[in-house]
């Protein structure tokens, strides 16, 4: 019988790493509509920005119409930035719709959220309608492609941003950054964790 | 090189022959058939407990709560379908209740999938939802269950102890007297 090598098993893990799809529990709302994913590399990008820093200010379009700059925020409201990576995919479709029911907890520490994809405004304004009613602005990305996610250092290669949480408080600074596996959502307490430091 | 990668391809089906059961994607429970192995943890909130008739324990398993008739939805805080439907699920649960003849013969939980305890909790308090929710955090119990969509209704009987399954579908119901009424009759109750 052949020796199998530790390099051979590894190998073979690799492919079942690959192999293996995420779970995720997928609501009924988008039926059939989902393009599926296999496991990405968790994260793809360098971040440009770290904790204590001014945060880059920015202008986007949002699905509402208007245009949103992060400075408006200044001096008046905490402010989390979500940067999801792409409409229409089993994580992020699996995100934002929670976020949609914890506005009071946001009211409570005076902070917004901002979501912010790389899709442009049609994409974002179809995907986020089967939401449901959603109390924060979505905002697109889209052109110059990834532009403000780059700012940031959380666009990956292949052109979608990482799906990262940045919490910047009322004085514009970065207080906090979880760029997080893309193939998982981050746990709504350590936001909600986060947002409740500032007020200490 | 090539031998190595033969060698790991050959690994790699052979693992995942043999870890089949844990990772292959399972189908939704069908309808006569026997509820895959749940186990839930005890809740610590005692009015659960009497709800469930448990009383000791770290875990239980479907089964052995006290009761012919079990209804499990599959839900998740981040499901928009779940949020919307929650006050008619609430409905549900306060009809079989406050009917004598049901409430000790129909239980309703639900198993919020890949929600962490705080994620739970956020969903139980934003709908005011009156019956016992478990957390799934790492979608273990989502994977026996066929990681089907949210929310999923199953229907289960105790017979002997057996979980037989009599309802398992995706999706909500328009008017919660109109379920129990199918719950009813599907299940034998009526």
């Amino acid at each position: 019988m052949k020796k199998i090598s530790y390099l051979n098993l590894l190998s073979g893990i690799v492919i079942i790493f690959f192999l293996t799809a995420t779970a995720y529990g997928l609501s009924d709302v988008f039926k059939e509509n989902i393009y599926h994913l296999k496991n990405l590399k968790p994260t793809d990008s360098v971040l440009k920005v770290k904790v204590g820093d001014n945060a880059p200010d920015f202008t986007l379009p949002s699905i509402a119409g208007e245009k949103i700059s992060l400075s408006r925020y200044s001096g008046k409201k905490n402010v989390v930035i979500s940067f999801v990576p792409a409409a229409w995919t089993p994580v992020c479709s699996d995100q934002w719709p929670g976020y949609a029911i914890v506005k009071g907890i946001f009211d409570k520490n005076d902070a917004i959220l901002l979501g912010i994809t790389v899709d442009n405004i049609p994409t974002l304004f179809a995907w986020t309608n089967q939401m449901g009613k959603l109390w924060f602005p979505v905002l697109s990305d889209f052109w110059p492609h990834g532009k403000v996610a780059d700012s940031y250092g959380v666009l990956r290669s292949d052109g979608v941003a990482e799906r990262a949480i940045i919490v910047i408080d009322k004085k514009g600074v970065i207080r906090y950054i979880d760029v997080h596996d893309i193939n998982e959502r981050p746990r709504l307490e350590s936001i909600v964790g986060e947002l409740e430091k500032l007020n200490k | 090189m090539k031998r190595t990668l033969i060698h790991g391809i050959v690994i790699a089906v052979f693992s995942l022959i043999i870890t089949l059961p844990v990772s292959a994607v399972t189908q939704p429970p069908a309808t006569g058939s026997v509820l895959p192995e749940i186990k839930l943890t005890m809740p610590v909130n005692n009015d659960y407990k009497n709800y469930l008739g448990l009383s000791r324990g770290d875990f239980f398993k479907i089964p052995q709560i006290k009761t012919r008739v079990i209804i499990i939805e599959i839900l998740s805080m981040y499901c928009p379908h779940c949020q919307a439907s929650a006050l008619k699920v609430n409905e549900l649960y306060r009809i079989i209740e406050s009917n004598p003849a049901l409430k000790d013969k129909i239980k309703l939980i639900g198993i919020a999938v890949g929600n962490s305890t705080y994620e739970a909790e956020v969903f139980r308090e934003r709908y005011n939802v009156p019956f016992p929710l478990f957390e799934d955090g790492d979608f273990s119990i989502h994977k026996v269950v066929g990681e089907v969509r949210t929310p999923y209704f199953i229907g289960i009987k105790i017979d002997d102890g057996v979980p037989r399954v009599f309802y398992s579908k995706v999706g909500g119901f328009e008017k919660a007297d109109e379920f129990l009424e199918l719950v009813l009759k599907l299940s034998g109750l009526k």
